[in-house]
This record gives structure tokens, sequence and C-alpha cells, in this order.
């Protein structure tokens, strides 16, 4: 049983002892971007790591260039739509990491429906699927699990376009939206048993995502940025962060934007 | 997910540490009550293909009762004291039975455990499966020795019973195996009678290694129960004080039906019976730290230096570990390490010189150092020598930790090149190199084609099985 605590392709992870202890941490949508960036951190910090995506081909590729030196991190290609595929998984998971005590759900779609007097059901309903349901369908048995350890942190990646419905991306919204909303509720529930719940609503990041948004996207910043943001969050166990920080006063502005004249602008 | 109920049993998702607050693992845990739920718990393994640890009251100061990841079988709750007879000594106990449970059954009848750990917290499963050893090891050797028989269940679903000449190969395996073998259901053990429930106590002081180890090899023939304090802090390498502790024969205590009630044997609760002990710990705090285990102990061994005898109960000499209770929170948040080795005797005085040094110059001295005095024993996977041990308790902190490591994998080095071994309910860093060097080639291959008879699917597995023999 011993070898199949890591995959074929990977070794063994190396033993945590009090000198060398090291935190296990399952990041969801790992293969690029911001969720690429966070593994590579999250790596150079000493964690043992659990990679989901259902990019097979750039989940390996990561994983290979992780585990240069040792092994520190094993790939499962999964995707988080395959909602029934999750509790076994999981198990997998934890039995594989020895443990768990770090969660990070960064996976998401965008869709946007090419201009502001389209509508695609289609789009709306895919970008729930993952967004928002793909994330309950993880976080639910990790909440249960955290709840009953009294112990771990879930770290859920919103995003600013959560924060306002607006004219561009309705569907979009509503699953960052719904999301930011989950992840407040397993707060007000957990925080109280020892568990942290961090929300990150980045603004713009120069990923592949990003290509798709329409219109300007100002104070882009590199993944790597946001990625030592949320890890510095994550070791001071926040509650909220925007990254870049100052989109938190941009959301503020936003967010008290009175109806009357929002519903005029076409942002 | 597995923690539904139905679907995975009565299995909680627990954040389990070791002793010394140093090391998490996240597991499911089971409570174990009966035989049912240890079957019941091996099929589950196996269905789910995750592996098994059993722990009892998780005392061990590393890896030997975590189970990252997989199925944690918790015994303390399997704890009654199935047969005591007062006239023959023999009690035959369930595993999770505590050192405290039985101690405080036998000794108003005038028994006592013949071996005792430091802490009377652990239970006789634990005890078991690392072959733990008290001050009087040179004498008593390890708890296995005074075992009668016990019964056991092995992951294959067998239900054995073991005894020095029923199963004699398990009997000296799956004592001091590590809990690898299989799960004790019931043992059998022989008490030891005493005529009082006083002991008579020598404390002198040593002023060097040398004179330390001199005193407890010519001392312990002479003696019941020998142990030394070592002031790890000290340029004066090996300095401390022994006690050294006798029975009283029959007829030299009076009154012993007296001395022998619970009463005058259980620790005071309250310091000048109103400062409640409970909250010692957190005013230890601020001494735990190179400067103040410094002052510490150079006042203790300026204490020390009167040589002094008197009589002590059995319960205070012995479990100087639960003194204060939850003192090891005292070490922060990092927790400790416990480094004990064991050295034949004539390789100890120098192989300790050099690894004190060491530390000193490291500037990472132990903060308590304990020796005593040892015999071989017969167990599969021992850890005694014809010599001594010396323990040693460090502070783990988020700056030291490198540091530390790699001075003990130099402290590894120089002992093993030395003759000398370690204890796994103890050392923590230790590899799986190492452990082959010690043990010895021979030693492993026997034990692990004992595992393979016992255990075909590899279902009983712990972080430190994983560490040690992976």
């Amino acid at each position: 049983m011993t070898n199949q605590t890591a995959s074929p392709s990977t070794g063994k992870l190396a033993p945590a002892t009090p000198l060398n202890p090291r935190r296990r941490a399952l990041v969801i949508g790992a293969s690029e971007g911001m969720g690429a960036a966070l593994a590579r951190k999250l790596a150079k910090e000493g964690y043992t790591l659990a990679l989901i995506s259902r990019q097979k081909d750039k989940l390996q590729a990561l994983c290979s260039e992780l585990n240069q030196k040792e092994t520190v991190a094993i790939s499962y290609p999964h995707d988080v739509t395959q909602y029934n595929e999750v509790p076994a998984l999981l198990q997998k998971i934890v039995a594989d990491l020895g443990g768990l005590d770090t969660v990070v759900f960064l996976a998401g779609v965008n869709f946007p429906p090419g201009g502001i007097d389209k509508y695609n059901f289609e789009y709306d309903k895919k970008m729930v699927e993952v967004n928002l349901i793909g994330a309950m369908a993880w976080l639910t048995p990790i909440a249960e699990m955290f709840h009953q350890a009294k112990a771990g942190q879930i770290v859920g990646i919103g995003s600013v376009a959560g924060d306002r419905g607006r004219v561009g991306n309705p569907g979009y919204n509503t699953s960052k939206a719904g999301f930011a909303t989950y992840l407040e509720a397993l707060r007000n529930r957990l925080t109280r048993h020892g568990v942290n719940v961090l929300t990150v609503k980045p603004g713009f990041v120069k990923t592949e995502m990003l290509k798709a948004a329409q219109g300007g996207t100002p104070f882009a910043i590199e993944p790597e940025k946001a990625a030592d943001d949320i890890y510095k969050a994550m070791q001071k166990r926040k509650q909220m962060i925007y990254t870049p920080f100052f989109w938190r006063y941009i959301m503020f502005v936003i967010q008290n934007i009175p109806s009357f004249i929002f519903r005029k602008l076409s942002f | 997910m597995s923690c539904k109920k139905n679907n995975f049993m009565r299995t909680t998702f627990t954040q389990l540490e070791n002793f010394g607050h140093s090391l998490r693992a996240q597991s499911f845990v089971i409570q174990a009550r009966t035989k049912d739920d240890v079957h019941s718990a091996f099929r589950l393994a196996k269905e789910k293909n995750l592996t098994v640890t059993a722990r009892g009251a998780g005392r061990s100061y590393n890896d030997a009762s975590l189970n990252g990841g997989g199925i944690v079988l918790d015994t303390s709750a399997w704890n009654l004291i199935q047969e005591w007879n007062p006239h023959t000594g023999q009690v035959r106990c369930e595993p999770g039975v505590t050192i405290e449970q039985l101690w405080q059954k036998v000794e108003p009848d005038g028994w006592w455990p013949p071996v005792v750990s430091g802490t009377m917290k652990t239970t006789l499963g634990g005890c078991l499966s690392t072959n733990i050893h008290g001050k009087n090891n040179f004498q008593m050797g390890p708890i296995g020795e005074h075992v009668l028989e016990f019964t056991a269940i092995l992951p294959t679903g067998a239900e054995i019973t073991c005894s020095p000449k029923l199963n004699a190969d398990l009997f000296y395996g799956m004592i001091s195996g590590l809990g690898m073998l299989g799960i004790f259901t019931s043992i059998t053990l022989q008490m030891k009678r005493i005529y009082s429930g006083l002991l008579t106590v020598d404390a002198f002081p040593v002023p060097n290694l040398h004179s330390h180890l001199f005193a407890l090899q010519e001392n312990a023939p002479n003696y019941d129960y020998i142990v030394g304090w070592l002031d790890t802090t000290s340029s004066s390498i090996g300095r401390g004080q022994i006690h050294a502790a006798k029975y009283l024969h029959e007829g030299e205590d009076k009154n012993p039906q007296e001395t022998f009630k619970l009463k005058n044997q259980t620790l005071p609760s309250r310091i000048f019976g109103v400062f409640p002990k409970s909250i010692l710990h957190f005013f230890m705090k601020p001494f735990v730290n190179n400067f103040g285990v410094w002052g510490v102990n150079t006042a203790k061994y300026i204490v020390s230096l009167r040589k002094h005898s008197f009589k002590e109960s059995h319960g205070a000499f012995h479990f100087l570990l639960d003194y204060v209770p939850n003192w090891e929170r005292s070490f922060g948040q990092g927790g400790l390490i416990q480094y004990q080795s064991f050295l034949p005797k004539e390789t100890a005085e120098f192989v300790w010189t050099q690894i004190l040094k060491l530390s000193l110059k490291n500037k990472l001295p132990a903060y308590l150092g304990v020796t005593k005095r040892h015999r071989p024993d017969k167990f599969l996977l021992s850890h005694a020598v014809d010599g001594f041990s010396l323990a040693l308790d460090f502070k783990v902190t988020d700056k030291n930790r490198k540091k530390l490591y790699s001075m003990l994998q130099e402290f590894d080095k120089i002992i093993i090149a030395n003759g000398g071994r370690f204890y796994f309910a103890k050392n923590s860093e230790t590899t799986a190199e190492t452990t082959k060097i010690f043990y010895g080639e021979e030693t492993v291959e026997k034990f692990r084609k004992l595992k393979k008879r016992c255990d075909p699917h590899g279902l009983l597995e712990s972080d430190l099985y994983r560490r040690i023999f992976g």
C-alpha cells in the first residue's frame, strides 16, 4: 500500500516530521494561470500538493516541474462538473497526501455572451456548473471534514465581478456572487470550529481567462503577484482580500453607485 | 463523503497530534471498544484502500500513533480491567487500560506494576507496542518480560493468543512491534509484590559525565530503581543528580495499609493547597528558552549538591511527567521533540560528551536530560543495550527546525557508529537508512517476514512505519 501513496510517475512523498513539517494542500484548478502560480508558490513554501485540473497534459507538465528535486505534488485529472466523482477522489487524495489542511478552489470558466445585447443560456449554465456548483461539490464534503477536525483552511477564488451585477456578463457575475455568498456562509459556520475561510477577489489577472474578457482590463497583474497576495493572506488567516489591494476601494465605489445611475452605465 | 455515518462507519475526521504538539496529521478516527470494531476497521480499510493504526493515549513523542490520511483506531475507551487476582498478582486488561488505572487497582492490595513509564497516562496496548521501560530496566527489563499472555487480532482476521511459549515468535515480535503486526485485544500481566506504599530514595550530585555514568553503573545493582538528571546547559558536561530508590522490605513499614491508600499516592492537584497545577504550565512558558532553562538548571544543580535520603510514595517517584499537567504546552507553538539514544557502557561517555558539546556549540541545548541504566532483552525490535540511555528534550521553533534537524542527523551518525540504538516511542527524525543499520538487516528481514505473514495486504501502517521501514 505504501507505493500507492504517490502516483507511479512521481515516486514517494517525503515523510512529515516535527522538524520537516509538511502542510498538505489541495489546489483545484491548478493547471494554468493563477492556479499554477499558486501551486508553484505553495511548493516553494514547503507544502505537499494534490493538483486537480481537467487539462491532463498541462497538469502533468506542472507536476514534473514541481517534482524535479523531490516529489511534492501529485496530479489528479478531473473535471469539477463530474460531481459524483468527488467523494472517492477526495478520500484518495487525503490518503495519498497523508492528511489535508488547506484547500484552494480556483477552477473557473468565463464565457461572455458576446455583447450587451446578446443572451446565451448554455454559457450561463456552464459557468454556474463549474464556478459555483463545482465549488460546492468539493467544498461541501471538505467543510464537513474540517468542521469535524476543528482545523483547516478553505480558500475560494471569487472575483470583483461578483460584487455587482453588470451589463456585460450576467452569468459570470451570478456564479461569482453566488460563490462569494457560499463562502461567507461557510465562514460563518466554520470559524467557530477553528476553520478559516478566505475569499479572494482578484481584479484583472493576465491569464487565459483574461483574453475572453470584453472591454478594457485596467491594472492587470501577473498571476504570480496574485499568488503571493493569496499566500500572504492564507498565512495571516484573513477572511477576504482583493488582489491587488486597491480593488477594495474601486469596488467600494462601484458597489455604492446608486441603481438609477448604474442602470445607465455600459460597463 | 467518507464522513457520512452509514457509508464509512463511525469515523470522525480528526486532526491528531503527537505528545509534544510538534506534529499533526488528519485521519479518519474510529472508536474501538470491541473485537468486532477491530474486524470491521480492517474490512473497511481493505474496501477503501486505506491503512490502519491503533492509538491509545497518544503519548508517544513522535509519529508512532499517527496515520495521516488513513484510519486511526482509538482504543482509549476500550479500557476495562477484566480480572484482578490479589493473591497471585495477575491482572487481565483490555488494551486501552492505562498505567494509571492499573496501579490504582493493584497498589491498595500491595502490588505494583513491575514496569511503568514516566507518565501514568499511557495505555497498555501502546506500552506493549513500544515495549516501554522504566527506571528499573537494568533489573526488570522492559514491560514485555512481565506479560504472561496476550490475545490479538491480526489484519488477516485471525484471533490469536500468544505467550512466551505459545506462538513465541509473535509474542516477541508483537511486543516491540510498533503495532504493525496486529491489534492487542487483552493483556495479562504479572504484578510485583510490595510491602509498603513508600520507597527509600537516595539523592546525590555528580559533577561530570564520567562520574554520572559510573554512579549509574555502580549503584544500579544495589537499588531497585535508578535515574539521573543531567544539566544539559552547563559546560561541565554531564553534571547532574542521581536518584536511586529501593523498595521497603517486609516489616520495614509498620503500617503498610496506610501507605498503600490511594490518597497517600496520588499527586496533589494544587500547590500549597490553593494554586491549581493545571494552569502551572502557563507560568513556566517564560522560562522555556535557552536563558531561562540555563537559570533553572543551574539553580537545580546547586540545590542538588546536598546529598540526602527520603521516603517517597510510588506514585510521586515514578510519574515525574505528571507533576505539572500539560507541561509540554509550555514549549510553545512549535512544541518539543525528544531524542533518546541507547549506548553500550563502553562508548556512552565518549559519544554523549561529543553530542552534548555539539548541542552547546550550535546553541541548541536540550532543555531536559535524563539518564538511565539498561540491559539487553530478547524482543525483536529491541532498543536496549548493556549500557545507558540519555533522553534529551528539544524545543522546536520555526527558526531552529533546519539547524536542529542537521544536528540530530549528525547525532544519529555518531551514535550508530558507536553501537548505539534508538527507541521509537521517542525519536521523530531517525531515517529508514539509520534504522536498518542499528537494527541490523537480519532483524529487519525477520520483522518483514512476520509482517507479511500477519498482514499480507499491508493494512497496518503508521506514519512511523512509513518513515522507518518505508
